[in-house]
């Protein structure tokens, strides 16, 4: 078994916790873990993004390959659709669908959301929507893992463990917000079973 | 031996603690500030080792030379162009006999995710005649900068282990072994191996090249150097460098046969492994992240034995990084099938500097001020106002490295194009610009020098600055400009039109003066004001 995860969004949107959390799940299952980051200047608002490789096998490389990337997970629309060559033919996207518009050629956002919503196996969630129902927007990313976990080869207990030893420093309030934020998340993944793995593929 | 699970820079760090490092000194560069960041983490806890950001590269090395001399173990952390600054006392130092065991950990950027250059340090490493290990996963990263540590004993010579981004920034699970205790105190007996005098250096050049021999025999034995043969297939051989094999390994499993295989993370290079497999196979294939270095070295300039593919050829891309898909042409696999969605399409997200950040403002006034001048020439620096040579502050024409705003701008007025004005950094102001600021005092140049002082090291995660922000105009004052040109002022956006009228002012001196621009660092001050609600 691999799962590869390409997890991307906005600098300051989450996403190394995002890897911390579901990282940190699997290595509670015992699953070998990769996860590449990147640090420094593109922290600055710029796009991120993060290869999060799973395996029941020693995981060799960093980087994931172009084509075989089980899911993509974005904090943010437009930045979903830049990693698309990631994904394996019956790989899926998850994505918020709130736009950060911190450039001036930010596109339409309802014509990206139409180009997410082409593809076959994507998982559109209003996570900043949710996330305020937590108790705060900062916790976006907790409800996109909550999104994710239905088809991540981690259990929810071990992600739910995972933010739990990485927000038990921020205190009880946050650490509640976060958790709350991932059930909620948790809560949108019922469709998932609208999507019977290998059966729908991908235009290529 | 417990397990964790650790960024690749920080299986260094563990490594050097482990090793008994008495002190570890750096200066903050990306991919490579980490290491010194769990160092100094685990110090708060620990009371040790020592762990200090510095001045540059070139004052933590020769700081760590010290450390050395009097018997005891100590790291040196930098990034790939730290290593140009460090470069004098580096390639000396391979002709002293290193006492207590000293390590570089050099962290090279190839694809240039946060660097002017991507330079590979292997070459570095085979300029000074040292040992360089090139760990490929973060394992690797712990017990060859522990190894490093005893060949620097070994062999009385500096170690570099070299790192690149996608390992240093990389987690995974490492298992990590028993601490050693630090080191005893113990000066160098005979200090004529530490005087590089001509006379006594040229006993110390023959004895660097007398060991040649003996770095060689540890490389060819060295199990970081694995050759594994496939007697059936002689097609072509793979010889791989750092992370190339982790790509190659990615891919193996798609390949019809297993060529044979030489791994090499250890260096100088095995020459009679690399021999060996020469002799088995019709053509070689090279894939090593960073540079040709190896590549270059096996086809020479005369004609080649055997064929040799890699990035000089053309068959995998020489610039960039590699990835588990460039390296498939080579190896004979075709492109995998992606999934396209008029990506390319898509517009770019440049980083860009944070919401408030003081920088804007200076920009802002420095705008106005600079408004009425036709031609005039803006240099910039290393940090995160470099971002501001982009729209919409547009401000910088040159970035080089590390203090050269204020030497390009002086050789540009001395030149005759003025106003003149350099942008720099209050970190890298004390890193590199206080020479070319004296250079500039001593000549009166016609020119501005804006000091952007933030009270942090920002682009790498808001470290703080070697000499805290009040103690900046003393170090401006005390190169000699003139004291009625060296003005403050705060950078905020209620000041903008005050600062553009003073800066303005200075633009239109004919002298030198230097305006250093004082507002915190937007994150450092929202990373204290949590520390104090907390």
């Amino acid at each position: 078994m691999k799962y590869d995860i390409i997890l991307a969004g906005v600098g300051g949107q989450g996403v190394l916790s995002v890897a911390a959390v579901i990282a940190g799940g699997a290595v509670r299952e015992r699953l070998f873990v990769k996860q590449s980051e990147v640090h420094g200047m593109s922290q600055r608002g710029g796009a991120v993004m993060s290869h999060l490789r799973l395996s029941d096998q020693p995981v060799s490389s960093d980087l994931i390959a172009e084509g075989t990337a089980a899911m993509v997970l974005a904090m943010e629309p437009l930045e979903s659709l830049r990693y698309v060559k990631y994904l394996s033919p019956d790989g899926v996207l998850v994505t918020s669908t709130n736009p950060v518009r911190n450039i001036s050629d930010y596109p339409e956002l309802d014509g990206l959301l139409d180009r997410i919503k082409s593809l076959t196996r994507q998982r559109l969630v209003d996570a900043q929507g949710l996330a305020k129902e937590a108790g705060s927007t900062r916790a976006t990313n907790m409800v996109m893992v909550g999104a994710a976990a239905a088809g991540l080869p981690v259990k929810t207990q071990a992600l739910e463990q995972a933010i739990r030893d990485l927000f038990a420093s921020k205190g009880e309030e946050i650490l509640e917000i976060n958790l709350r934020a991932f059930r909620l998340g948790c809560l949108k993944q019922a469709a998932w079973s609208f999507l019977p793995a290998r059966l729908q593929r991908l235009p290529i | 031996m417990s397990e964790m699970v650790l960024l690749g820079d920080e299986a260094l760090a563990i490594a050097a603690i482990h090793s008994g490092i008495s002190v570890a000194y750096g200066y903050p560069g990306t991919p490579s500030t980490e290491i010194m960041e769990f160092i100094q983490e685990y110090a708060k806890k620990e009371g040790r080792p020592k762990a200090a950001w510095c001045c540059n590269e070139k004052t933590a090395y020769e700081e760590a030379l010290g450390v050395s001399f009097v018997g005891r173990r100590a790291l040196v952390t930098m990034k790939h162009v730290g290593l140009n600054v460090a470069a004098d006392p580096f390639i000396n130092s391979a002709l002293l006999a290193i006492n207590g065991g000293l390590v570089l950990a050099v962290a090279d950027d190839p694809g240039m995710h946060s660097s002017q250059n991507e330079q590979d340090s292997r070459f570095y490493a085979d300029f000074a005649r040292i040992i360089c290990l090139e760990p490929a996963n973060q394992q690797e990263v712990y017990e060859m900068t522990r190894e490093a540590f005893e060949l620097s004993e070994r062999f009385q010579i500096p170690v570099m282990v070299r790192l690149v981004t996608r390992l240093a920034h990389s987690r995974a699970p490492v298992r990590v072994g028993e601490a050693e205790p630090e080191k005893p105190l113990h000066k160098v007996e005979d200090a004529k191996t530490w005087m590089l005098l001509p006379a006594l250096a040229r006993i110390r050049w023959e004895k660097l090249l007398g060991r040649q021999k003996e770095l060689l025999d540890f490389s060819e034995v060295s199990p970081h150097n694995c050759l594994e043969l496939n007697e059936d297939f002689t097609e072509y051989g793979v010889i791989t460098t750092g992370l190339a094999e982790n790509y190659y390994e990615e891919n193996l499993p798609e390949m019809q046969v297993k060529p044979s295989h030489l791994h090499i993370g250890a260096y100088p290079l095995p020459v009679a492994k690399i021999r060996k497999l020469a002799d088995r196979v019709r053509k070689i294939v090279i894939l090593e992240e960073g540079y040709a270095f190896l590549e270059r070295k096996l086809r020479g300039v005369l004609p080649p034995a055997l064929p040799i593919v890699g990035k000089e050829s053309g068959d995998v891309p020489e610039a960039g990084e590699l990835n588990p898909d460039n390296v498939r042409a080579v190896l004979g696999l075709g492109k995998r099938r992606v999934f396209k969605l008029e990506s390319e399409k898509l517009p770019a997200r440049p980083p860009q500097l944070c919401l408030g950040c003081p920088h804007t403002d200076t920009f802002a006034a420095m705008k106005k001020a600079l408004e009425s001048f036709e031609r005039r020439v803006v240099t910039s620096d290393i940090g995160c106002y470099a971002l501001g040579v982009l729209p919409p502050h547009s401000m910088g024409e040159t970035l080089v490295c590390m203090g050269a705003s204020i030497g390009i701008a002086k050789g540009a007025s001395e030149a005759g194009y003025r106003p003149a004005v350099a942008v720099i950094g209050d970190s890298t102001f004390l890193h590199s610009g206080i020479s070319p600021l004296v250079d500039a005092s001593a000549a009166d140049t016609d020119m501005t020098v804006v000091i952007m002082d933030n009270e942090a090291v920002g682009m790498t995660g808001g470290q703080a600055t070697v000499l805290p922000s009040f103690q900046l105009e003393k170090v401006v004052k005390g190169t000699g400009v003139d004291l009625d040109h060296v003005k403050i002022i705060e950078a905020r956006r209620s000041k903008i039109e005050e600062n553009a009228v003073l800066i303005r002012k200075e633009l239109e001196y004919s002298g030198l003066s230097v305006i250093i621009s004082v507002r915190e660092c937007i994150e450092t001050a929202k990373i204290k004001k949590a520390g104090v609600e907390k």
